[in-house]
């Protein structure tokens, strides 16, 4: 039985020598819905999916993923405990070919949790299957290098799938791509949640983050200043400040 | 006890002095590896060849030892050059290899060390000059002057680095390179000339370090190994970029490193500034005064 | 090939060449030589467990190695154990320190975890020259035995032991290659934070990369003794050891078992030509030149050079 909120995180903080990045956020995730989280750059986003995907440690606080507190676990128990993210800078494994970029994960967290072992050849064709969902399969034996932008942007999702994980948080998936690469992102998104998987997007591009989530929190200077439906958000005066300036 | 309080103040004071050259010997650590991220271990090579070079042109033609330092710096300048073309040829215009480029490193820091055992042998080589040999007496306080003036002409080639590097274009153009290598692209000035530029100067100081080495004490090719580590602890220590940070880790590791050879034999000196970077690097990267 | 294939087919080519060897050669000085070579593969081969597949670059190969000759040192002086027995024992305290630096350096990268090692290295050596019961700096003697447990001489004895080593490490370095464990590995190396991010525990398998890696070396080097009859720190804790191991993958190419064993072949051979026929220290000279142009050249190794010509032939 999931939890109704499949990830609680109250009160954390996060600073780097004197800089506070993150203070005293709370954030709730829903099982299943669609969150956008936005704010102006250097607000701490990425600062909040390192601490709760566990790249970095929070210094204070608690996380509670799917009911059981996750602080001080490491990164790669969580994402086995099924919490995964995407990198906002695509880091793929430039040396090994995509089909094992994804067989990495597979092995090391479908394979690791209880009665889910997979034999050689299903390994395989889950690799095949994943980079199909993104339609790289043609590209399955080449190196990341021969990718495209959006291409390893796709690739860094599938990694990020290929855990099956319960909730993803995919990391400014679409900086700098073009209004139909967004789109095709967005549908492979979209087609992930629907699929039963709780996604946390963390996004600049303001019409996909609107189309896309369900709820919107909005992240300024470290704090969390908006909660709420996305069109309530958008029209909190502080984010307009935060934004558009005085 | 009066005795023992002697003994460590003279053994502070060396150690201060000490640590000022051992600023020197860093500083083109912190350009190279601390602003420009190049993994250069092969420093201490460089280092070593100031010192032998010091050592032909001073046993030969008896010139000074500093003036030759100083005066040997643009041909230094010249091969940093030389060696950051191959290197950026062969590493960073292909991207991210950091073993090759380590093993490229270590590899010239083995060849030097080598080529210089079989030319010199591994005789223990010194220079000579007026002021080796005499030292100022304040009270009980010795000030060796083979100590004194490496680590006044130390402090000079400090200061006047740290002008370079705030003053002038290229000074600052070396700055931004280590600080933000996209800007200075969209700024149209192109980082590989800077670096280079900045890597040949950081090499140029390996000439006048090694002709203080040698003037503090008498030099074989082995050497550089136990520089290794004392270069990157205090690079370490005073938080990779900072030169106030890098000098108050130099005199740090000076100090330290002079009371434990008065006290407990010369033989762990080497061991002391290894175990402080391991230190480092356990508790507080960023160093002594944080980055 | 299957890893269980290969393990046998390997045996059976180093007996073959064992039983060749001892049978047709009647020269020692070839054994004296090939022990040399079959050391620089394990070395070589172990340290690319660590450098090729794991990423870490290793300057403290002397260490491991030094301590591995000085367990049998200790064990020689203390107790009559077998030389196989001596070997395993070195492997265990090797292992043990590859150990001990895997969990210090846990939260090195790159240039600091390379000079890392050198100071750990640094430190067992100075820790062995203050240790008087191994001879400290002065060194010690060993005495090699006149006969050997098997027939023919005590340097065949060595020689069998050493091949029969490298055949072990061989096979287990390419058993990882195709392992789980070896993908693990190469994903740390290719960038940690993601492996970590895919649910690699990074920390554990670096651990069992240094400890292996650390492990096969001391074995190597407890024979040492009985080879070289007069142990001292300053050879066995040279730094040639360091740059060879890392010479030899890096030349012969560091993403295959393969390539540290062309590797120690052909620097080991060389090496051996030229101390007889030159001096040793232009013999390392070689070694350090051919490290650098081959590092700026073809940064891949020859493995490396065969495959992309490989590839482009196929387009």
């Amino acid at each position: 039985m999931t939890a109704q909120l499949i990830l609680e995180a109250s009160g954390v903080g996060k600073r780097f020598g004197g800089f506070v990045a993150l203070e005293n956020i709370d954030l709730t995730v829903a099982t299943g819905e669609r969150l956008g989280l936005i704010g102006p750059n250097g607000s701490g986003k990425s600062t909040l999916v390192n601490c709760l995907s566990g790249t970095l440690h929070h210094d204070s606080g608690n996380i509670v993923f799917d009911g059981r507190p996750i602080d001080g676990v490491p990164a790669y128990q969580r994402t086995r405990l099924g919490l995964a993210r995407s990198f906002q800078l695509p880091k793929p494994f430039r040396s090994l070919s995509l089909i094992d970029n994804l067989r990495i994960p597979l092995l090391y967290t479908v394979n690791a949790r209880h009665g889910a072992h997979l034999a050689g050849a299903a390994i395989q064709e889950r690799c095949r299957g994943l980079l199909a969902d993104v339609g790289l399969a043609d590209k399955a034996l080449h190196l990341p290098r021969d990718l495209t932008q959006v291409e390893m942007r796709k690739l860094e999702l599938a990694r990020a799938v290929a855990s099956a994980p319960r909730l993803l948080f995919a990391d400014e998936a679409m900086a700098g791509l073009s209004p139909s690469e967004v789109e095709e992102i967005l549908a492979v998104l979209f087609r992930l949640n629907e699929q039963g998987i709780t996604i946390v997007l963390i996004e600049h591009i303001m019409r996909a983050v609107m189309s896309f989530s369900t709820r919107l929190v909005v992240l300024v200077a470290g704090q969390k200043i908006a909660d709420g439906s996305p069109q309530e958000a958008i029209r909190n005066p502080e984010v307009e400040r935060a934004y558009l300036g005085e | 006890m009066a005795i023992s309080l002697d003994l460590l103040v003279n053994a502070i004071v060396a150690g201060l002095l000490l640590g000022g050259f051992y600023a020197a010997v860093t500083v083109g650590v912190t350009i190279s590896f601390g602003m420009l991220d190049i993994v250069n271990i092969a420093h201490p090579a460089f280092i070593m060849l100031g010192s032998f070079v010091a050592y032909i042109l001073n046993s030969n033609f008896a010139i000074d030892p500093i003036l030759i330092g100083v005066a040997m710096t643009p041909v230094f300048f010249l091969v940093g050059m030389a060696v950051y073309q191959i290197y950026y040829y062969a590493f960073e215009r292909r991207g991210e290899e950091s073993i090759q480029g380590l093993a490229f490193f270590f590899g010239l820091l083995f060849v030097a060390e080598v080529a210089l055992i079989l030319v010199f042998g591994v005789d223990y080589r010194f220079v000579d000059a007026p002021y080796i040999g005499p030292s100022l007496h304040l009270g009980f306080v010795d000030l060796p002057l083979r100590m004194l003036i490496p680590f006044l002409v130390s402090l000079l080639m400090l200061a006047v680095l740290q002008v370079f590097l705030g003053r002038t274009f290229i000074g600052r153009a070396i700055l931004a390179v280590s600080q933000d290598r996209l800007a200075l692209q969209l700024m149209a000035a192109n980082p590989s000339r800077v670096k280079r530029i900045a890597f040949g100067i950081s090499i140029a100081t390996a000439s006048v370090a090694g002709a203080l080495l040698i003037i503090i004490q008498p030099v074989e090719p082995s050497i550089g190994r136990d520089y290794i580590g004392r270069i990157f602890a205090i690079c370490v220590l005073g938080g990779m970029t900072s030169f106030p940070g890098m000098l108050a880790g130099a005199v740090l590791i000076g100090v330290v490193e002079s009371i434990t050879a008065t006290f407990y034999g010369p033989s762990w000196a080497p061991a002391i500034a290894f175990g402080f970077l391991l230190l480092t690097l356990a508790v507080r990267p960023a160093g002594i005064l944080g980055r | 090939m299957g890893s269980t294939k290969f393990w046998i087919v390997s045996f059976i080519v180093a007996v073959g060449f064992l039983v060749l060897t001892r049978w047709l050669i009647g020269n020692e000085y070839y054994f004296f030589a090939a022990y040399q070579v079959l050391q620089f593969i394990v070395l070589a081969t172990a340290w690319n467990i660590l450098g090729g597949y794991t990423g870490y670059t290793n300057f403290g190969t002397g260490a491991f190695f030094a301590v591995g000759a000085y367990t049998a040192v200790v064990l020689h002086k203390t107790t009559s154990l077998p030389l196989p027995v001596m070997m395993l024992a070195g492997g265990v305290m090797s292992g043990i320190v590859g150990f001990g630096m895997g969990y210090l350096t846990l939260r090195l990268k790159g240039v600091f975890f390379a000079i890392a090692t050198l100071a750990l290295a640094i430190v067992a050596q100075t820790l062995i020259v203050n240790w008087d019961f191994v001879g400290g700096s002065r060194g010690i003697y060993v005495i090699r035995p006149q006969y050997a447990p098997i027939s023919g001489s005590y340097i065949q004895y060595l020689y069998s032991l050493m091949l029969a080593l490298t055949w072990i490490s061989v096979a287990i370095a390419r058993s990882i290659e195709r392992s789980t464990l070896g993908l693990g590995f190469n994903a740390i190396r290719d960038d940690e934070q993601a492996a970590e991010a895919a649910g690699v525990p990074t920390l554990r398998l670096k651990l069992i990369s240094t400890t292996l890696s650390g492990a096969l070396m001391g074995m190597s080097g407890a024979p040492l003794p009985y080879y070289v009859t007069y142990l001292d720190p300053a050879s066995s804790f040279n730094l040639s050891y360091a740059v060879n191991s890392v010479a030899m993958p890096l030349i012969g190419g560091m993403t295959s078992w393969v390539g540290p064993v062309i590797g120690a072949i052909l620097l080991g051979t060389i090496q051996q030509l030229a101390t007889v026929t030159i001096s040793s220290a232009l013999n390392l000279l070689i070694v350090g030149v051919l490290l650098i142009v081959f590092v700026v050249i073809a940064p891949n190794g020859i493995v490396g050079l065969v495959q992309s010509r490989r590839r482009a032939r196929r387009r």
